[in-house]
């Protein structure tokens, strides 16, 4: 089912979708799709060894323009799908793709809880502080003061954290890109998919339609690798630190990863061998029957 | 009733181990071959309050826990306060004298008194009044020492042979001063017939889903069905099943529909909050056509309800589960053994159909303990997934996920294959998976769609027994029914016939599809309609009346938390046929 043949590597246009994006011009979430393509074919995957799953939302639209296995599922529950697929077939290559809206809110909860977990999925998340496909209100991301539809008077409520909050869930890379950085970004996508274990890259993904201002004027001058600078992604306080600094200066890159915790799938005798669940023979043999019965007596 | 049929209660509280002496009785019962059904009515306490277990025996299979107490176990003082009053002649109270004052006594109640302290010896485990009451219950009901001392044996063994010896000394002096002191009971046990096995409701629901290929179970733990999560946890190294227990029935549902869609059987289970969690994963198993089962354990409601008390509330929740209109299969399993005999064929039909299986069951049903047969207990059913492609075939590449078709069921194709790349998508989509709901919208093909999805539900229909009367179809009075009740409407009925009352049975398991024509000329051909139901408005008669336009004639509903016992629907019908009553109320004057 699963195979590597180096001889045939796939292109980026191999991994176009049945469709084009229906994404507005000049939208940040171009440049994720882009950069993903590059991405999986510079690793030599090929579209069946990958499953991409969305939530809902403009970015979660991004399995109908990607060639791979996709499922497009509820807002908020692209994670638990994906862990269930995840642990339903262990060697396929997951991907979850969504917006800030989708993940740090209405899935706020499994987003904390994968993060835990640490199965081993890449979870993009394209961050615009905004929700889009509702026209422009509020997200967890925004920032205080910010005036949409739904805060004209502007936003009250401090911004959720995606780099501190993963990294104190438990996520093992723990990073965040800018959609105006692509060399960057796609350095990033490969190293957060040769991650093993749950892996979170937030990236800056410009809203051009109702975000006015978090736009790419915003971040140009402000957006600062951590390869460029002196940083630890070993270290959890520093990647914590890092994640704190929300101003002239905000920081891309690898924040923090670790390769000391197993995934949830090495650490689960039942997917030990056999393969993926998925493909094994389904039911139970005679013997099993009779023990289970047996301790019924 | 002839034949051997005995009622034994054991009151106290939550924490005094209750759980204990109920196994122990239990499985002393199935190993002497006879039959035996429990119901404990308790709380939602993990130390305290009032629990009261009631075990019955009988020489023939039993579906409810009857409606007198023969011998009652009491281990603490409220229980004797509560029910002394309540108990008959040739009954028996055995009760810890150390620590407990009988009350007052009917006629004809013999009294046990155990001084347990003296029996057990210095320093004993406070458990130990358990044991004796045990003991002394064997030595009433004529039941050889031996066959106490195996279930003992069996019981603490995993605790080591020095409980057990202490416990089969403890268990002997008992018995024999209860031989020395006491009358047996009027009625004997008989003499050793085949074992039986015995499971738990929930258990059978468990067991039946492995024997059908579950290879993925989630959970978030909720009264009553957590005990299908603590089977599976237990088994699912053996058996090759990933079971985790998650964060919340949202996350549940949702896991159970990545894993059903990336191939493995998936089932879930919960109560009824739970379920309203996990509605729209419901329409979203429809939508990408996600083949998954999900259990409701209903308990009383609404919101948190009685955690630990039965009700039949949740129809209507299941009817309407997730927006939009859409295919889904609906049952009510009657019993444990009903459940494990038909949810392989529940996996079998949301396999070929391709959509969400919802079984409802309640508390009634998955909390009791029972005897069963052995011998049928086959975990290795006929497994049928339907149109599955697992291979590559000549359609690679030119595969279409929601390809139009006569049945309405298209080839499911599972991730992993070389050529057969789609998005399943809870947006509408057209036969190749691109959306038609973001981009642009399509009447045409939006209709389409709608229509293949649902043609799926004719297919199913026909797959699906209709229903049938069970008795004389020239009865006087027919008792509707629907899941959990099946059993005491059956007992009812055997007794109403002792007392000149022919009644015969139409009862429903499969609710979405329904077979509304069948229904409909059963219920015609009736003489007399009372449906039994444990909700107050009535939520089955509504729905059967709204798919055949049938109204009955009367009602028996019970919403007090507590089971139907058969003389309630005994005396209903009797009511309902001598007067003008159309709905009658049953309750208890004991409050347990």
């Amino acid at each position: 089912m699963s195979e590597t043949n180096a001889l045939s590597v796939l292109q980026p246009k191999d991994f176009k979708g049945k469709v084009d994006p229906d994404w507005c011009p000049g939208c940040g979430d171009f440049g994720v799709l882009s950069s993903l393509q590059r991405a999986v074919s510079e690793l030599g995957l090929k579209p069946h060894q990958i499953l991409t799953v969305s939530g809902i939302g403009c970015s979660s639209n991004f399995p109908g323009f990607f060639n791979s296995y996709g499922m497009h599922t509820l807002h908020g529950r692209s994670l638990p799908h994906a862990s269930g697929a995840k642990l339903s077939n262990h060697e396929m290559k997951v991907i979850v793709t969504g917006g800030d809206g989708d993940g740090y809110g209405i899935g706020g909860n499994h987003f904390t809880h994968t993060s835990r977990r640490n199965l081993d999925i890449l979870y993009i998340v394209m961050d615009n502080q905004i929700y889009g496909l509702t026209t422009g209100q509020v997200s967890p991301t925004s920032e205080v003061g910010m005036t949409t539809k739904s805060t004209p008077h502007g936003s009250t409520e401090l911004p959720f954290n995606p780099m501190a909050s993963a990294i104190t869930a438990g996520a093992t890379w723990v990073a965040r890109g800018y959609t105006g950085n692509v060399k960057q970004l796609v350095t990033l996508i490969k190293a957060g998919l040769e991650h093993k274990g749950f892996s979170l890259l937030d990236v800056f993904s410009p809203c051009v339609t109702f975000n006015k201002v978090n736009t790419y004027q915003f971040f140009r001058p402000r957006v600062q690798p951590l390869e460029d600078i002196e940083h630890d992604s070993s270290d959890w306080k520093q990647g914590i630190e890092k994640a704190m600094v929300w101003g002239d200066v905000i920081h891309t890159g690898v924040f923090f990863e670790t390769n000391s915790r197993l995934t949830l799938e090495e650490q689960e005798p039942v997917l030990d061998e056999g393969g993926p669940l998925a493909y094994r023979e389904l039911g139970l043999t005679t013997e099993q029957n009779e023990r289970i019965v047996s301790r019924m007596m | 009733m002839s034949g051997f049929d005995f009622v034994i209660s054991i009151g106290g509280a939550a924490g005094q181990g209750i759980a204990t002496p109920g196994n122990i009785l239990a499985r002393l019962f199935a190993r002497q071959g006879i039959h035996m059904y429990a119901y404990n009515a308790y709380q939602s306490i993990i130390r305290g309050g009032h629990s009261f277990l009631t075990i019955r025996a009988s020489d023939r299979e039993i579906r409810t826990h009857g409606d007198v107490i023969d011998l009652m176990i009491c281990l603490n003082q409220d229980t004797m306060d509560r029910h002394l009053e309540h108990l008959g002649p040739n009954t028996s109270v055995i009760f810890n004298s150390d620590t407990i004052e009988p009350g007052k006594a009917a006629d004809g109640v013999q009294l046990c008194p155990m001084a347990v302290a003296e029996l057990a010896g210095k320093g004993a485990n406070k458990l130990m009044q358990n044991t004796v009451a045990i003991a002394v219950t064997c030595q009433l009901l004529g039941i050889e020492f031996s066959a106490l001392e195996d279930v003992l044996e069996f019981q603490f063994s995993a605790k080591g042979e020095e409980l057990v010896a202490m416990n089969v000394k403890v268990a002997k002096a008992a018995y024999d001063h209860a031989a020395e002191n006491f009358q047996p009971a009027p009625q004997q046990a008989p003499k050793s017939g085949q074992p039986l096995a015995v499971w738990a409701g929930n258990q059978a629901f468990a067991m039946a889903a492995a024997g059908a290929g579950v290879k993925f179970y989630c959970a978030y733990p909720m009264s009553p069905s957590t005990g299908i999560l603590h089977w599976m946890a237990a088994n699912a190294r053996e058996l090759g099943i990933m079971v985790r227990q998650v964060e919340d029935e949202i996350s549940v549902v949702c896991m159970t529909v990545g894993a059903a869609h990336a191939g493995c059987r998936s089932m879930c289970a919960t109560s009824g909050g739970g379920f309203a969690l996990m509605t729209e994963g419901v329409g979203a198993a429809a939508m990408m056509e996600v083949p998954i089962v999900i259990v409701n354990v209903q308990r009383a409601g609404p919101s948190t309800g009685v955690p630990t008390k039965t009700e039949q509330g949740d129809l209507w929740q299941v009817l309407g589960a997730s927006q939009g209109d859409f295919p889904k299969l609906i049952l009510a399993p009657s019993s444990p053994l009903d459940a494990f005999q038909t949810i392989p064929e529940v996996f079998n039909l949301a396999d070929k159909y391709q959509l969400p299986a919802i079984i409802l069951s309640d508390l009634l049903i998955s909390d009791e303990t029972s005897t069963i047969d052995p011998e049928i207990l086959d975990l290795q059913p006929v497994i049928d997934r339907g149109e599955l492609i697992t291979e590559a075939g000549e359609d690679a590449g030119n595969y279409e996920r929601y390809k139009f078709t006569d049945s309405g069921i298209s080839p499911r194709a599972l991730p992993g294959i070389p050529g057969y790349e789609h998005v399943v998508a809870t947006d509408e989509h057209m036969p190749d998976g691109v959306l038609i709901s973001d981009e642009f919208t399509h009447p045409h093909k939006r209709r389409a769609m709608l229509e293949k999805r649902q043609r799926k539900m004719d297919g199913l229909l026909a797959d699906l027994p209709p229903p049938a009367i069970v008795g004389d179809a020239d009865a006087e009075v027919t008792l509707v029914g629907w899941g959990s009740t099946a059993g005491v409407i059956q007992e009812a009925i055997g007794q109403l016939a002792q007392v000149g009352v022919s009644v015969n049975h139409l009862h429903f398991k499969w609710l979405v599809p329904f077979h509304a024509d069948e229904a409909n000329q059963l219920l015609s051909s009736c003489k007399h309609t009372i449906i039994v139901e444990n909700n107050y408005s009535g939520l089955f008669h509504r729905y059967l009346r709204g798919e055949t336009g049938f109204t009955v004639d009367g009602h028996i509903r019970k919403y007090d938390g507590e089971p139907f016992k058969p003389h309630h629907i005994v005396a209903a019908v009797q009511e309902q046929l001598e007067g003008d009553e159309t709905l009658s109320v049953p309750y208890e004057k004991i409050i347990v």
